[in-house]
């Protein structure tokens, strides 16, 4: 087991959002703010990690037939406790975050790392798969997050980041914006794996 | 009852806050069946069907179970998704049995409804707002014909696009969510169409 490469794979080759596309609702709603999406990346990746080693435990005593309703039950199991953590300890995030956080249950990650990978590997394998997602998730979201932060609101975390007679263009963190900068950084992404391709 | 609150219900979920478009729900099922007209469709009247029936029904598990046993907070996620799931489930069997044509139409976008995330948050939003039963069916109903006319706008333009000279790096899914973005923009006109 090559504990590096799983999480190599779940942050470049094979990142959820850049690679594989999947989970765009909360990558597209949550990310008008870096501050936003780094919270909204940090229960995902607990989600994903819970519910990997969860499910690679009890891979072999699901019947087959119903394991996608077994794994809805773990990982909404896991989406409760986040509730419960975030309501307590960070209650202005959670309200920001709104319904986001229950969705989080239908994040297409989750559910796709559990059928593609926990359900077939050992748990310390699934327990680092779901790191190395989670980690590439969670850094996607913050990069979406920071530039429509910069450009749509003037500000980094909070931070001004250029003097005050900038205007910034509140185009980008509205709903509009989200789906552009999302565009564009795809693009941009598919751009540079064309490039390695042609070279390599 | 009156049937202007109704009307605002509908015209906020069709056209201010469209789910896709204001709200973010279903971007996946949004993205990834609208390359042809005719998927999109049947995708988008088994997306109205089953947010109607889920909303009728979780709205009435909420108050005559989970309200009941003031049990609301800890197992609301839990049962409205193994709630959905299952009802997407006896939806398929009743169609294969009663309706084999429309179930045929519908093919694999019916399972694929239980992870849209549309459903999950339609159910959500209408206990969050306190819609009473009447207000939440709507609701459900409208949030689906909102959802279906973005999943054929989007269709019709990327079937044009088919013919287009589109940059290799922005084919797919890149000009796609561009292609949303300008959509979610002309959908802004209707914000202040009704006050909150």
């Amino acid at each position: 087991m090559n504990v590096f490469k799983i999480i190599k794979n779940g942050i470049l080759d094979e990142n959820p959002t850049f690679r594989i596309v999947l989970g765009m609702c909360p990558t597209l709603a949550v990310t008008s703010s870096a501050g936003n999406a780094i919270g909204m990346g940090l229960a995902a990746t607990f989600v994903l990690v819970m519910s990997n080693v969860i499910i690679s435990l009890i891979k072999n005593v699901i019947p087959s037939k119903i394991r996608i309703p077994a794994y809805i039950v773990v990982i909404a199991t896991f989406v409760t406790i986040v509730q419960f953590v975030m309501a307590g300890f960070v209650p202005e995030l959670y309200k920001t975050l709104g319904i986001f956080i229950p969705l989080i249950v239908v994040n297409c990650i989750i559910m796709g790392r559990a059928e593609a990978f926990a359900c077939k590997n050992n748990v310390g394998a699934s327990f680092f798969d779901g790191i190395g997602m989670g980690i590439g998730f969670t850094l996607a979201l913050i990069l979406i997050g920071g530039v429509r932060e910069i450009l749509g609101a003037n500000k980094f975390f909070g931070f001004l980041v250029f003097p005050e007679a900038y205007k910034p263009m509140l185009f980008f963190v509205l709903a509009p914006g989200g789906f552009f900068t999302m565009g564009v950084l795809l693009g941009i992404f598919n751009a540079m794996s064309l490039k390695k391709k042609k070279e390599g | 009852m009156e049937i202007s609150k109704l009307l605002m219900i509908a015209v906020s979920a069709i056209f201010v806050n469209n789910f896709v478009f204001s709200r973010f729900l279903g971007i996946c099922p949004y993205l990834g069946v609208s390359k042809k007209w005719d998927s999109a469709m049947g995708m988008g009247i088994a997306v109205i069907f089953v947010m109607t029936l889920a909303s009728f029904i979780t709205w009435i598990i909420q108050k005559y179970l989970l309200d009941r046993f003031g049990i609301s907070d800890i197992l609301q996620t839990i049962t409205f998704i193994l709630t959905i799931a299952a009802l997407v489930q006896l939806v398929e069997m009743f169609l294969k049995k009663s309706a084999p044509e429309l179930y045929k139409a519908l093919g694999i976008y019916l399972p694929l409804i239980t992870t849209n995330c549309a459903i999950l948050g339609a159910t959500l939003l209408n206990i969050k707002n306190d819609y009473n039963l009447i207000e939440s069916v709507f609701f459900g109903f409208s949030g689906g014909v909102g959802f279906t006319i973005a999943l054929l706008m989007m269709a019709s333009i990327r079937e044009r696009l088919e013919y287009a000279k589109v940059p290799p790096a922005f084919r797919g899914t890149a000009i796609g969510l561009i292609l949303a973005s300008l959509m979610a923009l002309a959908f802004g006109g209707f914000s202040g169409l009704i006050g909150e």
